[in-house]
């Protein structure tokens, strides 16, 4: 039972992180367009070389 | 006094000379919005914003698919004007949008606020849910009891913030002394809570918190869906109300400055260039023209205008420049009048009361009355009021409205996304379940089922001569009976003759001399025929025998197949129209439509639509001009186009955003189809309330049950909604 002490804990920061994760997705607008976004990653202007 | 206090910005003591609002008011990068109906696809995306950053002047734009508009950051000099040649050459149709109407809709608070609780509960009842997995499987004494203070730790804190959308609904319910879907929410939440604490604390054996979580998730998933489907209309619908940026050209000591209609007010002098529409009500004080006032009145011939005539909002001014005095501005127009009363009526009129509402009815009471009854038996059974009370407390949580409270949130989003891609735009959020009652459909005429723009019908009957001489005067011209006569015979493969002197005379037609003659086209008094029921153009060759053009309103794209299904269907189709009877039956006739009406009032649209009501028909009134709105207002449920007035959409409980009409018979399928969805819903949920209620009541309810049964009916009339997709 030992155990428990420590994976509790660890479940739960593991969860908070994707919680805090979500909420910051969140905040910085990235739920504003689902319809483009997931169009957006058809397009090849980025492709062979990294956005400058 | 706040504004002093507020802080200054300025870093070094010098800048603060510098007044603060001289400092907001430095040119900063114009925002400009545009709405693109058109796009669809990656490749729209790509090409509409590499065209609009190659305009000089275009600081960013981003293209968001999901509303179909871009947004642009562009130098304060950089008009939508500009821009909307750009994609209009790339092939995009680009209406400007005003960006102050949208701004209301770009930070989204209220959908952001749901999602975050939404997360929040999420996350909660996963981690409890975990826990709760350990005690189902076996765990006991002191590993349980902790386990379950764990559960309390994270349950109390995450209900306090997630749940608080139902507290406050369920608080402003009984603060009027009414029972709505929160109160039962709201009462099993807290019951399970106090509950489940008490039993943590006696290290008893059931403890809900999952249930409560679960709960709260599932619900809150309704309210997000819910709240999607409203904020997506709402968007587009003022997206609609900015398409029309009011500005008005404003004559004051003879010099033209364009303004907002906003800031024009009463005995102001306004100049309405050709093609543009009347900002005001008022009083013509200076030149001639041709008004077309088919969206107010239905009839489709132009009519004169000159010094004296009395112009109302709305109305678009043809062929010369007008100089209006303003007699009633902004809220005080007929047109706005209209609008008003509209939205009184509408207030007024009794509401239909959707399914969810009839059955949230029934359901409150019941639960309650059924909760307290198990809580009293069992007291008077065991005398025990910690069982008695633990058994009150699963029959609200396993009666609780989950799948209730998402089978209509479910269904409608389906439904309402589902036409929306097929460009219908749901406004109200019973219109769905209305529309699938329809059997009876009236259609207007002008601007509904028929473009506003006429085709030339007679052109097989003109001698080629006369064809040659009207097109030479026609091409002089920017009046749409010209236009269409032009390129009419430009297909056909005519040129026109030489003339000279064209001249085109504000409210009349063009003149020319021909061969020494003085040869007119126009209307028909100045060229001396008699006016037809027909609208026609008249050609004056110079030797007094006039002879006439023909037109017929364009039928809009697709009002064939919607007539077409809408009959195949079954349901009866009707057309009702202000113009002229020749004209509402060449139209009628070409649409297969046996039932219609001419030269009707907006009171004669309005007692028909009521005398079908009274004998029992469900009438669906699709139609865009003032002369409808009443109509639109008294029918079950009404569509109007887009190309509307405001207060014929306003009216309406759905827009149809494209210019084809066949969307409105899928519409009709896809609500009734809904409609079937949602009964089968309340069926699903109501079984197994059926199966677990008892279980409840005999106390039979373990919280691995209550969890069981929640999560499955919720997902099963999730998916059932998806079907419709």
């Amino acid at each position: 039972m030992q155990v428990l002490t420590f994976l509790i804990p660890i479940s739960l920061l593991l969860g908070g992180l994707g919680l805090a994760g979500f909420l910051y997705t969140v905040r910085s607008n990235q739920y504003d367009d689902p319809e483009g976004d997931s169009r957006r990653i058809l397009n090849d202007e980025w492709d062979d070389y990294p956005k400058p | 006094m706040t504004a002093q206090l507020t802080p200054s910005l300025a870093a070094c003591p010098g800048c603060l000379v510098v007044p603060r609002d001289a400092v907001d008011e430095t040119p900063e990068a114009a925002r400009l919005a545009l709405s693109l109906p058109g796009i669809h696809c990656q490749a729209c995306i790509s090409t509409v914003e590499a065209g609009l950053n190659a305009v000089p002047g275009v600081i960013s734009a981003r293209v968001n698919l999901t509303l179909k508009r871009a947004l642009i950051e562009a130098d304060p000099d950089i008009h939508a004007r500009d821009l909307i040649p750009v994609l209009t050459g790339l092939g995009f149709e680009a209406h400007e949008l005003d960006p102050g109407v949208l701004a209301a809709t770009q930070s989204d608070k209220a959908g952001r606020d749901l999602l975050m609780r939404l997360a929040v509960a999420g996350f909660a009842s996963m981690n409890v849910m975990l826990l709760s997995v350990s005690v189902w499987a076996g765990a006991s004494d002191a590993t349980r009891d902790m386990f379950h203070w764990i559960s309390a730790a994270i349950a109390l804190p995450a209900i306090g913030f997630s749940a608080q959308p139902f507290f406050k609904h369920a608080w402003t319910a009984l603060r009027v002394r009414r029972l709505n879907m929160d109160v039962p929410i709201v009462l099993a939440l807290v019951l399970a809570l106090v509950t489940s604490l008490w039993e943590t604390s006696l290290s008893g054996e059931h403890a809900y918190f999952d249930a409560a979580l679960t709960l709260t998730f599932f619900l809150l998933a309704g309210r997000y869906l819910d709240y999607r489907t409203r904020a997506v209309a709402r968007s587009a619908a003022e997206e609609l109300a900015a398409l029309e940026v009011p500005r008005a050209i404003l004559l004051r000591d003879g010099v033209e400055s364009e303004v907002a209609v906003g800031t024009l007010s009463i005995g102001d002098l306004i100049l309405v260039r050709p093609g543009g529409r009347m900002p005001v009500d008022g009083e013509v004080v200076s030149g001639q023209s041709e008004l077309d006032r088919s969206l107010l009145t239905g009839e489709t011939l132009p009519v004169f205008a000159g010094p004296g005539t009395v112009i109302s909002a709305g109305e678009v001014n043809l062929t010369g420049p007008l100089t209006i005095r303003a007699t009633a501005v902004g809220k005080d127009t007929s047109l706005h009048r209209m609008g008003d009363l509209v939205a009184i009526a509408e207030s007024g009129r009794s509401r239909y009361t959707s399914l969810a509402d009839n059955a949230a009815k029934l359901y409150a009471p019941g639960v309650h009355i059924l909760s307290a009854l198990s809580f009293v038996g069992w007291y008077l059974y065991t005398w025990d009021l910690r069982t008695a009370l633990n058994i009150a407390a699963a029959v609200l949580i396993i009666t609780c409205p989950c799948a209730l409270g998402l089978a209509v949130p479910a269904v409608t989003t389906a439904a309402s996304g589902r036409l929306f891609r097929r460009g219908m735009l749901i406004k109200d959020a019973t219109a769905l379940e209305r529309l699938a009652q329809v059997d009876t459909v009236v259609f207007d005429k002008t601007g509904t089922l028929t473009a506003g723009t006429p085709q030339l019908t007679n052109l097989g009957d003109v001698p080629r001569a006369d064809l040659e001489l009207a097109l030479a005067l026609a091409e002089a011209s920017a009046h749409p009976l010209s236009r269409s006569l032009a390129q009419a015979a430009r297909e056909a493969g005519i040129s026109p003759v030489e003339i000279t002197d064209i001249r085109e005379v504000p409210g009349f037609g063009t003149q020319a001399r021909y061969r020494g003659a003085r040869v007119r086209l126009g209307r028909p008094a100045w060229v001396g025929a008699t006016p037809s029921a027909i609208t026609t153009a008249w050609l004056d060759r110079g030797d007094g025998a006039p002879r006439g053009f023909h037109f017929t309103d364009s039928l809009r794209p697709g009002a064939a197949e919607a007539v077409q299904a809408l009959l195949d269907a079954g349901k009866q189709v009707l057309l009702l129209s202000g113009d002229t009877g020749g004209a509402v039956e060449a139209v009628a006739s070409r649409l297969g439509i046996t039932d219609w009406v001419a030269e009707a009032l907006p009171d004669d649209k309005v007692e028909k639509i009521n005398s079908l009501t009274d004998q029992g028909h469900r009438v669906l009134m699709v139609g865009d001009g003032l002369n409808d709105t009443a109509a639109l207002t008294a029918a079950h449920v009404s569509i109007s186009p887009a190309s509307a007035l405001d207060a014929a959409r306003v009216a309406s409980d759905i827009v149809l955003l494209g210019q084809d009409l066949t969307p409105i018979a899928e519409a009709c399928e896809v609500a009734r189809r809904a409609t079937k969805r949602i009964r089968e819903n309340f069926q699903l949920a109501t079984l197994y309330n059926v199966i677990a209620v008892p279980l409840a009541v005999a106390g039979l309810a373990t919280p691995l049950i209550a969890a069981l049964a929640m999560s499955t009916s919720s997902i099963t009339v999730s998916l059932n909604a998806l079907r419709l997709r």
